[in-house]
């Protein structure tokens, strides 16, 4: 595939991915360090003809991005942890009503206001269940800059596909992050666009949230003349709120289903030197790449280590996670929180002697830190 | 010949699940009669409610429709009209929906005076969930929150949207459903952020203790804090004070629209105009 050379950043490919994805729609409110994605937007939608609106608060931002996805279009907010807390309410209404969207969260030190400029990984869990109730999130985690884009694209077309939020995850590091990035081709990308499902029939046929148990909902734009109703309490296939019994329990065990039954769709993982290796490191985000280093220090001092970089967070690679400890005794999860992804890699192993690394001053962590505790397993 | 409703409504909803004698319909007739007047396509409208026995209003009426969180009709509805510039986008939200936990978007959206329509049914009360104060409780009322008699000042509903910038802010009270018709007529084909106020019934949940034990009751207190805007203009100061003016209260039709203004974005990155400075507005702070 042709890529073509760019230099950037992280908040600011994320941005372009979005455009060139198709997104007509940005929503949000300043909050660093993830501002810069809206700054992007606000230059090029009005551009091609979209909007990108900078709302009273962080709630709003993600309910206009909801209605005018309702009302058909790509839609992109991004944000950082305060925000992802204000937003949680309304992902909900999203995961319930089934609308697609792309939610792109700047990670940064928390809890609470914590460390506005400074890097961290805290919003690992959040970002599995950001909403009370039972639903199945997808969350992909950029590990370059290069993916930055690349996720974002991704992101939008699992979102149309799930008919879900999708939640992609830079870090502070990534999202300011100045450099270099080979990524697709405009013409590559709008060619991998896969536009959401829609109902053809006569609108008397139409019943938006009949679909099989493991499939999402049929949502047609608005304004076409198939008329139904978005909600965000228990429904039917129409639409219609209700509390009949099975009809409630179908429902939710569908949202759940419809990515649980697909992660196969979903997953996405990268192998680094874990061909012969006898140390496995996992790493994601921005921290990737500084053990991506480490490891070449370990080999260079005949230590063969590897990383498994899980891309897709949510749902998580547990599967090929477990393959790679049931055979390597020894594991090391290195992150920028205490243990939020470490306790992911424990249940999927089925092991309680997995190692961490974490770290939480909002400072990365660098290669000679994960080398020096490689060292001391 | 009877209006005939059916055309507009969700049948194998009815009946709704609002109480006997409950202002909520005869505002849902209303808006119906005043759609049908304005023969608006139904496929041309979107009607976004929140939550509270007012949020039930959208899925009733076969439109497409949109039920929202609590408070945020406001928000949901601008990416609507953003989206789609060109249809006819109508929230409905109760006192404490658009005045408490919607508070801010509803100030911003009047703010921004994009082109939507905020009905606001006021019955006073947090009816659906038993009777908790609201913004707009009279002080000295009972509520199963305050049940030593309600301490909290009231919010001015229409005040509250003219001193925010909406361009176009009535009053009615759903006594008078034909008054109410043209009003909200004039509110939806004003283009600019529309603040539509309609005092309405509760005595279910408002009336109860406050002494209003029938809608009867109810309508009349109503009736007795409420009236044209051009008699309210001729009372005293002190006889105002408890006093709700009805009608029209503000309609500027000079002020820009935002879904217009942003129109103007548009050009100006697509390279067809200069950039917006302060020239392009009259007021400059």
């Amino acid at each position: 595939m042709a890529t073509r050379e760019v230099i950037s950043t992280g908040n600011e490919l994320a941005a372009i991915a979005a455009v060139d994805a198709g997104c007509m729609f940005f929503g949000g409110y300043p909050l660093t360090p993830s501002s810069e994605v809206m700054h992007v937007a606000s230059d090029l939608l009005p551009k091609k003809g979209g909007v990108a609106i900078q709302m009273e608060d962080e709630i709003a931002g993600i309910c206009c991005v909801i209605g005018a996805a309702m009302s058909g279009v790509r839609a992109l907010t991004a944000t950082s942890g305060p925000g992802m807390s204000l937003k949680a309410e309304n992902l909900g209404l999203a995961q319930m009503a089934e609308v697609p969207l792309v939610c792109v969260n700047v990670m940064r030190g928390g809890p609470s206001t914590g460390l506005p400029t400074r890097v961290a990984q805290g919003d690992i869990l959040q970002s599995k269940n950001p909403s009370h109730g039972d639903y199945k999130s997808i969350t992909l985690c950029a590990g370059s800059l290069a993916e930055c884009y690349t996720e974002t694209v991704r992101a939008f077309n699992i979102a149309d596909r799930f008919m879900q939020p999708v939640i992609v995850l830079l870090d502070e590091t990534l999202g300011h992050m100045h450099g270099k990035a080979d990524i697709p081709t405009v013409e590559d990308v709008e060619a991998g666009i896969v536009p959401r499902k829609r109902f053809d029939g006569a609108p008397e046929d139409y019943f938006p949230y009949e679909c099989e148990h493991d499939e999402p909902a049929v949502l047609n734009p608005m304004f076409e003349g198939y008329r139904y109703h978005f909600t965000g309490l228990h429904h039917d296939t129409n639409g219609f709120p209700t509390e009949e019994i099975e009809t409630c329990r179908k429902l939710i065990q569908r949202l759940e289903d419809k990515v649980a039954l697909h992660e196969d769709e979903v997953e996405s993982y990268e192998e680094f030197m874990m061909d012969d290796a006898e140390i496995m490191l996992v790493a994601y985000g921005s921290v990737s790449l500084a053990a991506k280093e480490a490891i070449r220090y370990l080999r260079a001092d005949g230590i063969k280590a590897g990383l498994f970089r899980p891309i897709t967070i949510w749902p998580s690679p547990a599967k090929k996670i477990k393959e790679y400890t049931d055979k390597i005794e020894k594991v090391l999860v290195v992150e920028l929180n205490i243990g939020q992804f470490h306790s992911e890699v424990q249940r999927a192993a089925a092991r309680l002697d997995i190692e961490g690394l974490f770290k939480v001053n909002g400072r990365p962590l660098s290669p000679h830190e994960i080398v020096s505790k490689v060292k001391e397993l | 010949m009877a209006f005939n409703y059916d055309k507009y409504l969700r049948l194998q909803k009815m009946p709704t699940l609002w109480c006997w004698g409950c202002g909520d319909g005869v505002i849902l007739k209303t808006f119906v009669r005043a759609i049908d007047k304005m023969g608006i396509s139904q496929d041309d409208v979107c009607v976004v409610s929140g939550i509270g026995c007012s949020g039930r209003f959208s899925s009733y009426i076969d439109f497409n429709t949109v039920h929202t969180t609590h408070g945020r009709t406001v928000a949901y509805a601008t990416g609507v009209k953003l989206a789609n510039p060109d249809k006819l986008v109508v929230c409905v939200a109760g006192d404490g929906d658009a005045l408490a936990i919607g508070g801010n978007h509803t100030i911003h959206g009047c703010r921004r005076n994009i082109d939507l329509t905020f009905i606001i049914i006021n019955n006073f009360i947090y009816g659906l969930t038993n009777s908790q104060t609201s913004p707009t409780t009279p002080q000295g009322f009972w509520t199963v929150s305050q049940k030593a008699g309600n301490i909290d000042p009231t919010f001015n509903t229409c005040n509250l949207a003219i001193a925010s910038g909406a361009s176009f802010v009535a009053r009615e009270t759903m006594i008078e459903p034909k008054k109410l018709e043209k009003t909200m007529i004039k509110a939806m084909q004003h283009k600019g952020f529309a603040l539509l106020e309609v005092l309405s019934n509760c005595h279910i949940n408002l009336g109860r203790k406050n002494k209003m034990l029938s809608a009867m009751e109810n309508l009349e207190w109503i009736d007795s804090i409420s009236m044209p805007k051009k008699k309210y203009d001729a009372l005293t100061p002190e006889e105002q004070l408890n006093i709700l003016p009805t009608g029209v209260l503000k309609h500027d039709t000079e002020v820009k629209e935002y879904c217009e203004m942003y129109a103007e974005i548009q050009k100006v990155h697509q390279g067809e105009r200069k950039k917006i400075t302060q020239d392009d507005f009259a007021k400059k702070i």
